[in-house]
């Protein structure tokens, strides 16, 4: 489902992924963990062209881009890029002077030019599914952080992905409100959603992961099972890493 | 001591000629600013406003030959006065055999200086809402026109109203400049009817009472459409 090979993003000076390679098998849940800087954000925003690497390529579904420093890529193929994908951001990114069911619906009515009232039922219906059939016409100022990002996630689900990226989804909330943002997760990680999750929940993680993957400085230190990857880390580096975050 | 107000009601003979003339000339004044002031304010300010986002956009483009020419615009207008813009416009160009009315070259004069002080405030608005937006309307797979028609102009539209209603409110003031090249928007019947009355203390405080009254009228509709607003803030 998803290929990427070789990625490079220079920002400037600063190399910030040197050489990423990952293969995501269709319905497969990929955690990335790492320190903060080691490229995280950036190898997810590479993934819907939101940032262009710098060398490589990204294969998503059907659609694959090459990158290079020189050679533009054309907006077309970045638009179907981003058709493949749905995003969840960390501070959530919901559309403040729309309602929750109007964040949902705009995707679909603006983009897929689908019709306002068949967008509408099914924005209903995926608000139901994350627990926020009664918080229709709420904005975004009035819900809770949990409850926008779960609007954030009927928000990406709307344009119907191939694949969720998900930057650090709970990073922002509250301790308590983290476990309803997961379960929504988890519930979309077992209807068989391709899933790429930045996150350091590592309950999720052992639960829902079917890989797990450490970056740090720009590179994959190393990947495997979360049952591999927590308990027999084969890398220094990630042993170090564990141990902080525990 | 000769100071004005006694020598007014020592005088009841003047007294009852103000009253009349007030009377006479408060219909035709608030006729010309009903007509003209508010026409010519309305009409320019939003040619003004479309001219201050194709401004601010291109500033934002990033395209060096469009930044260049919005840079070169803005500081223009705002570096030369609004009375020498507008006598260019109306009695300079006949002279390169181009001929405007006064009601048009009024209208291309004030949207021009409005889309250039109007262009900074929108620019500003625009910049001032957070990147994730822009990246939240690209994920959806928006394009750059639809990101902006949807999600960045309506926020940057609830910034710019404090600061935008305020350029409207200098605009319908300066509309007296309009006299100048003879539109006989209110300020022009005030000089009119102060030729024959010889009371210009009496007619032009008139015109000036009716500025303040729209101004009034129009500072009650800029609170009432920024609590409108305000309604997706918590
Ligand atoms: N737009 C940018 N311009 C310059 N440097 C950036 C930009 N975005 C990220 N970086 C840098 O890239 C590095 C990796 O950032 P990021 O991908 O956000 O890491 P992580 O998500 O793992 O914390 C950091 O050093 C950060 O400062
Ligand atoms: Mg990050």
């Amino acid at each position: 489902m998803i290929v990427i090979s070789n990625l490079h993003k220079r920002f400037g000076d600063l190399h910030v992924l040197k050489g990423v390679s990952l293969t995501v098998e269709k319905g497969k849940v990929v955690v990335i963990i790492g320190p903060s800087g080691s490229g995280k954000t950036t190898l997810l925003r590479c993934l819907n062209a939101l940032e262009l690497p710098t060398e490589g390529s990204v294969q998503i579904g059907e659609v694959k881009l090459d990158f290079s420093a020189r050679g533009r890529v054309d907006k077309a193929e970045i638009a179907r890029l981003r058709r493949q994908t749905g995003m969840v951001f960390q501070s959530y990114n919901l559309f403040p002077h729309m309602t929750a069911l109007q964040n949902v619906m705009e995707g679909p009515v603006t983009v897929k030019k689908e019709n306002p009232d068949s967008a509408r039922a099914k924005a209903v219906s995926l608000l139901t599914k994350v627990g926020l059939a009664d918080k229709l016409d709420h904005y975004p100022a009035q819900l809770s952080g949990g409850q926008q990002q779960r609007v954030g996630i009927a928000r990406a689900l709307a344009m119907d992905p191939q694949v969720m990226l998900f930057d650090e989804p709970t990073s922002a909330l509250d301790p308590e409100l983290v476990g309803e943002v997961l379960k929504v997760m988890k519930e979309l990680a077992l209807e068989g959603m391709t899933m790429v999750v930045v996150t350091h929940e590592m309950a999720f993680a052992r639960d829902v992961a079917d890989e797990v993957i450490f970056m740090d400085q720009g590179v994959i230190v190393e990947h495997g099972t979360p049952e591999q990857l927590f308990t027999r880390p084969r890398e220094e580096r990630t042993r170090q890493f564990l141990q902080l975050l525990q | 001591m000769q100071m004005f107000p006694s020598s007014l009601f020592d005088n009841p003979e003047r007294l009852n000629r103000w009253i009349e003339i007030a009377q006479s000339s408060f219909l035709p004044l608030l006729k010309g600013a009903l007509t003209y002031t508010l026409s010519l304010s309305i009409i320019s300010f939003a040619i003004g406003l479309v001219i201050a986002i194709l401004t601010a956009l291109a500033r934002i483009s990033g395209s060096k030959p469009l930044v260049a020419v919005a840079r070169a615009y803005v500081s223009i207008i705002r570096g030369t006065p609004l009375l020498v813009q507008l006598f260019i416009i109306f009695f300079g160009l006949p002279s390169v055999g181009l001929t405007i009315d006064p009601f048009p070259s009024a209208v291309i004069g004030f949207s021009l200086n409005v889309g250039a002080y109007a262009s900074e405030v929108v620019r500003a608005a625009i910049l001032s809402i957070p990147k994730g937006q822009w990246e939240a309307a690209y994920s959806l797979g928006m394009t750059y026109r639809q990101a902006l028609q949807r999600v960045i102009l309506p926020q940057a539209a609830r910034v710019s109203v404090p600061p935008l209603s305020n350029s409207y409110i200098s605009l319908v003031k300066d509309t007296s400049l309009a006299a100048a090249i003879l539109v006989p928007e209110m300020f022009r019947k005030a000089q009119e009817i102060t030729a024959t009355t010889y009371e210009p203390l009496l007619v032009y405080s008139e015109a000036a009472f009716i500025y303040w009254l729209i101004c009034l009228v129009l500072s009650f509709i800029q609170d009432r459409i920024e609590n409108r607003l305000d309604r997706y803030v918590a």
